[in-house]
């Protein structure tokens, strides 16, 4: 069915979610179910001096009360999943519950299980803890100082690995023509979620097997490392995540309550089902972003760039989350040279234990970060010139023919046309005539700005090759299996493991193009473990150029086989058979033609077995574990345009323009509204979200009304559009499109709040760019213009 | 988010929601919309043993004139007062007001005596109250009493209700027909409550401001009366000029609460921003 590759189908899968027909975890009711409760310590750092539990368990509904020292013999701690190659990493102990010292406010103490929620959640106030209070620390560049207080023991100076790349030397900034620096500050970012972790388990005693519903982005790495925890064989568990409500990397982890419901349902032989209060969800479930950055940049005076090298100190919060450390390290450095042709660069990260939330990917994961500080270092490098900051990326982008790229930190890009992106996206901005009325407007005091991002980004995570070389403890291929049924529907199964992106859709559009069949005879299956062979599940942006091409390859073995018994059925050999719009049929005769048979006549032949071409095996089914060779690196400019308001510091966004190249676009409806989210999530850090801890670890910003997640009303329309440059390395020619957005869009609307406050002497201000802070700038700067 | 076991009690007069406050001895409280209680409920920071729902309460969503005051029944939602006839005739900036809080399903929920009542310092409608010299009416055991709304609001969620008493109603001055009032407010970007919100009525009779009030909540721990911006543009012609010199005493009496969002300097600015806003609308010179 030529044309539904491309085309904006709708989501099949909103029907059942806008109408309460989904499945999430929190939904899933057994008989006898059980709940539980965590009691989670009211102190970023306290040695836990005795734990009384006796008066919960004396409440009548109350099935058991477990402790640290409960659990500590029985199941294993929680490991971190990503150790960067090198770097010295200390893994330490992590376990489900604290044993004698807890580390962040939330750390869980004991947990409750009771027949109903209400009574578990009223037995944890029966609890009684006696702590010693430590003194905390929060920040990660003061957690390094000789005097900070010691989160792990195990860890000097708090830190938790240190690793590097990259060649860039001292002499190449230092004898540079132009040499500018500046440190940026990303702060901590609470990713939110629509729907609230949960799990829920049933364990089976006679059999040994453990079924739990998980809120995952994959299941099969849950099961690996649940298997771990708990000690049991991996055949006998499995993970069920039919429908995740957004996880933005927050689902990556395995959590310490996810292990203590699997553990609490053997213990107890009842399902126990946990679900996150919102306000544990601000405290617990992994935090993002936070990281110290000094970056430098050395160049010409004509406006070359030579050298980058970025200081990165990262806050990993009380415990490395289960891909913590792979973040502000392989995602966050490698990519640091960004769209631009960087002879030489250099990363240099830290790791630092705090007495804070631990940290793990959020939307973008280390990209955003890197594109940050460079896109923000190009601006800066660009007024010490005296440039204009788009004539200053036009002269560094790499150039269409010079694809593959190699970079100076050993990457090679796949293909792009970076320079195409820009026009299109200054044709839309109409750059020019906003120079002018910038000019204008200044005169009579009033202040606009337009900041861009040129942005390159790495995703389609990625090879195995490289997962394994740079420490990731796992694979990175995907599989897929294709099921055609004796009637011709068809059944998919992926370990790509979609929470919202729309794979259920573009997914099914993938199969009905190359098998010509409407995609409604599709079915996408995902997220269970017993169903699916095995996968990597959904992050980094992989699931369509991994997920998706493996799909691809599984289709086309499926169809290889049909070819055979077409050939067979049309008395012809395999090489004649042309096959075009579900349809096999002779080359050289048109469809329509006597030799012609249907894909679904070919499928019942298969299954019905009566004549088939000697060798052939009955059914239909095609396998794939697709191993990428390499990342996909999708690229784009996008614009902002502000107004100042010199009264209030309040910034009004006037207008967002996003030219984004994922290579080939499935579906323009679903890639766009990826743009959409994606934009209003770093549009979210640039301007109001930020996570604060007091200085004794408390969180100051844990609920809605104090962490200000962005409104629709806050944005304007977004003005979208899309290049085409097809992947070469994959059959689908496709790259990743679920974090363009959020990468690209926190620095082009920093750079336009700067340019809008150079008539105050404003060179930089950390986010989020709130109006005080933007007032209080301009009270200080003077007005230049 | 799972609030303390609590007992539920419905009042279907003003008498029986009083006496049942009264059984409770002390650990007892209305609820009316549940939109302010509720989250304190679930955050555990409140535990109220017994819920006195009022929703059922008869008589106390009327909306009446008498000569120049208009009284709203303490049961009218933020919805039902915005979209009320006779307010947003009467008492158009009333109506705006309400049509600021929240949004849809807190405005189809949430009550004005809720609001009144809870005193949340960065709440909408103390500013308006203030503006509109409105009395609040109370019922207690010991009888009816009535409160103006400069002694109701005493600090952040504490009110000048007895115990055991009950709102019942609102009444606010009809400002002369020659005067325009208007509510600006600066929202917090998370919560959407009011940083500061300016409530400004003002009117011109020969050139000169022969009528003026101003108010503000969300700046300190108490919403007030800004008396010093009046005093300077009363018997003054109104012009921008005027309205600037005159906003910027807008924190003049207040005490500007200092956290996260914004400092108490910055909130003091925000006032004198706010009041200019506002004294312009209301004076047609934008
Ligand atoms: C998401 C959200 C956003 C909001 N945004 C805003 C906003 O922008 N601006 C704003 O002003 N408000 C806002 N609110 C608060 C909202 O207006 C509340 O509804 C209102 O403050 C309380 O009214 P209620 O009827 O819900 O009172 P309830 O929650 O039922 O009660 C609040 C308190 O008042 C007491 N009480 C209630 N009625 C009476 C009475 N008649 N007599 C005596 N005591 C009484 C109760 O005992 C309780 O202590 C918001 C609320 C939410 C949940």
């Amino acid at each position: 069915m030529s044309g539904v590759f491309g085309s904006k189908v709708k989501r099949k899968e909103d029907p059942r979610l806008i109408t309460g027909q989904g499945t999430y975890t929190d939904d899933v009711k057994l008989p006898n179910l059980a709940h539980a409760a965590i009691l989670r310590s009211p102190y970023a750092h306290a040695v836990i001096k005795r734990v009384d539990v006796s008066k919960a368990l004396e409440h009548p509904s109350v099935l058991a009360v477990f402790t640290g020292k409960d659990i500590v013999q029985k199941i294993g701690p929680i490991p971190t999943a990503w150790l960067p190659p090198d770097s010295d990493i200390k893994t330490t102990a992590h376990y489900a519950l604290a044993i004698d010292k807890v580390r962040y406010v939330g750390d869980g103490v004991a947990m409750v299980v009771a027949d109903d929620l209400y009574a578990a959640k009223d037995a944890l106030e029966l609890i009684t803890v006696e702590y010693e209070v430590l003194p905390a620390v929060v920040n990660q560049e003061a957690a390094m100082g000789k005097m900070a207080p010691v989160v792990h023991e195990d860890a000097p100076n708090n830190v938790a690995f240190h690793w590097q790349a990259g060649d860039a030397t001292d002499e190449m900034f230092a004898n540079a023509p132009v040499h500018v620096s500046h440190r940026f500050v990303q702060q901590r970012l609470i990713p939110n979620a629509m729907e609230p972790r949960s799990s829920v388990a049933q364990y089976n005693a006679s059999t040994g097997s453990l079924t739990m519903w998980l809120t995952s982005q994959n299941p099969h790495i849950h099961r690996l490392l649940l298997s771990g925890i708990l000690g049991l064989p991996e055949h006998h568990i499995r993970i069920l995540a039919i429908d995740v409500g957004g996880g933005f990397g927050s689902k990556i982890a395995c959590y310490p309550d996810e292990a203590l419901v699997g553990f609490a349902a053997m213990e107890l032989g009842v399902p126990v089902k946990w679900t996150e209060e919102r306000r544990e969800n601000f405290l617990v479930t992994t935090h993002g972003r936070d990281m110290i950055l000094d970056v430098e940049v050395a160049g010409e005076a004509d406006g070359t760039l030579t050298a980058i090298r970025v200081h990165n100190i990262a806050n990993m919060g009380a415990y490395l989350s289960t891909a913590g450390p792979g973040v502000p390290t392989i995602l966050f450095g490698l990519i640091v040279p960004g769209a631009y042709r960087f002879a030489h660069a250099k990363v240099d990260v830290y790791g630092v234990f705090t007495n804070t939330t631990p940290t793990d990917a959020y939307r973008g994961a280390g990209r955003p970060e890197a594109t940050y500080v460079l896109e923000r270092i190009v601006d800066l490098f660009a007024l010490e010139l005296g440039m204009d900051p788009v004539e200053v990326r036009r002269k560094n982008l790499i150039g269409a023919d010079e694809f593959p790229y190699h970079t100076a930190l050993g990457l090679e890009y796949d293909s792009g046309n970076y320079q195409q992106s820009l026009d299109k996206a200054l044709g839309m901005v109409k750059y020019e005539e906003f120079r002018q009325e910038q000019e204008e407007l200044r005169s009579q005091g009033r202040y606009i700005g337009i900041g861009c991002t040129t942005y390159v980004e790495i995703c389609g995570l990625g090879p195995s090759q490289v997962a394994g070389a740079v420490g990731f403890q796992g694979g990175l291929w995907e599989s897929s299996t294709v099921r055609v049924h004796p009637t011709g529907k068809v059944t998919v199964f992926t370990g790509a493991s979609p929470h919202g992106q729309g794979e259920e859709t573009t997914f099914a559009q993938i199969v009905g193009d190359r098998l010509g069949i409407p995609i409604d005879d599709v079915e996408i299956v995902h997220g269970d473990t017993d169903r699916i062979a095995m996968g990597w599940g959904t992050y980094g942006s992989r699931t369509t150029p991994v997920g998706g091409n493996a799909l691809a390859i599984a289709v086309d073995r499926v169809i290889e086989k049909a070819r055979k018994i077409a050939a067979h059925m049309l008395e012809a050999s395999e090489a004649e058979v042309e096959f075009q719009n579900g349809i096999f049929y002779i080359s050289g005769h048109e469809s329509g033609t006597v030799r012609q048979v249907t894909f679904q006549e070919v499928v019942l032949q298969a299954y019905l077995a009566w004549n088939l071409p000697a060798g052939v095996e009955p059914g239909l089914e095609g396998h794939s574990f697709y191993d990428p060779v390499n990342f996909v690196y999708p690229f784009g400019s996008h614009f902002c345009m502000v107004e100042v308001d010199r009264e209030t510091g309040e910034i009004a966004i006037l207008r967002y323009v996003a030219v984004d190249d994922c290579g080939r676009v499935i579906n323009p409806m679903i890639a766009e509204g990826q743009v959409h989210g994606g934009i209003a999530q770093g549009i979210g850090q640039a301007l109001w979200e930020g996570a604060v801890y007091d200085d004794r670890g408390q969180l100051l910003t844990g609920t809605f009304m104090d962490y200000a997640m962005p409104k629709a009303h806050f944005f304007p329309e977004f003005e979208t559009a899309f290049t085409e440059t097809p992947a070469p390395q994959n059959l689908l020619g496709v790259k990743g499109i679920g974090e363009t957005g959020t990468i690209a869009s926190t620095p082009a609307v920093v750079n336009a709040v700067i340019d809008a406050l150079r008539p105050f002497g404003v060179r930089d201000l950390d986010m989020p760019l709130t109006p005080e802070k933007v007032w209080q700038a301009m009270q200080k700067g003077s007005v230049s213009a | 988010m799972i609030p303390s076991a609590f007992a539920y009690e419905r009042a279907s007069s003003i008498r029986e929601a009083i006496e049942l406050l009264r059984a409770s001895g002390g650990e007892g409280k209305l609820i009316a919309g549940g939109h302010s209680l509720l989250p304190m409920m679930k955050l555990r920071l409140t535990s109220p043993d017994t819920l006195i729902d009022i929703a059922g309460v008869e008589g106390l969503r009327a909306v009446r004139v008498t000569g120049d005051r208009l009284t709203v029944g303490a049961l009218l939602t933020h919805d039902q007062i915005m979209t009320n006839p006779l307010v947003r005739e009467k008492l158009p900036i009333l109506a705006e007001t309400a049509s600021q809080i929240g949004d849809l399903q807190v405005r189809n929920r949430g009550t004005i005596g809720g609001n009144l009542a809870h005193a949340d310092p960065a709440s909408d409608l103390p500013a308006v109250a203030l503006a509109l010299d409105a009395n609040l009416q109370v019922v207690s055991v010991e009888g009816s009493e009535t409160y103006a709304a400069e002694d109701f609001f005493l600090g952040p969620l504490i009110t000048a209700l007895p115990e055991n008493s009950m709102l019942t109603g609102v009444s606010f001055a009809i400002p002369p027909a020659h005067t325009r009032g208007v509510y600006e407010k600066f929202a917090h970007p998370a919560s959407g409550y009011a940083v500061v919100g300016v409530a400004a009525v003002i009117g011109v009779n020969q050139g000169q401001v022969n009528y003026i009030r101003v108010a503000i909540t969300g700046a300190g721990d108490v919403p007030y009366r800004a008396h010093d911006v009046e005093n300077t543009l009363l018997g003054r012609p109104l012009t921008p000029a005027t309205i600037s010199d005159a906003a910027k005493l807008a924190a003049e009496d207040g005490v500007m609460a200092d956290d996260l969002f914004a400092s108490a300097q910055y909130r003091a600015h925000l006032c004198s921003v706010y009041v200019k806003k506002a004294l312009l609308r209301a004076s047609r010179i934008e």
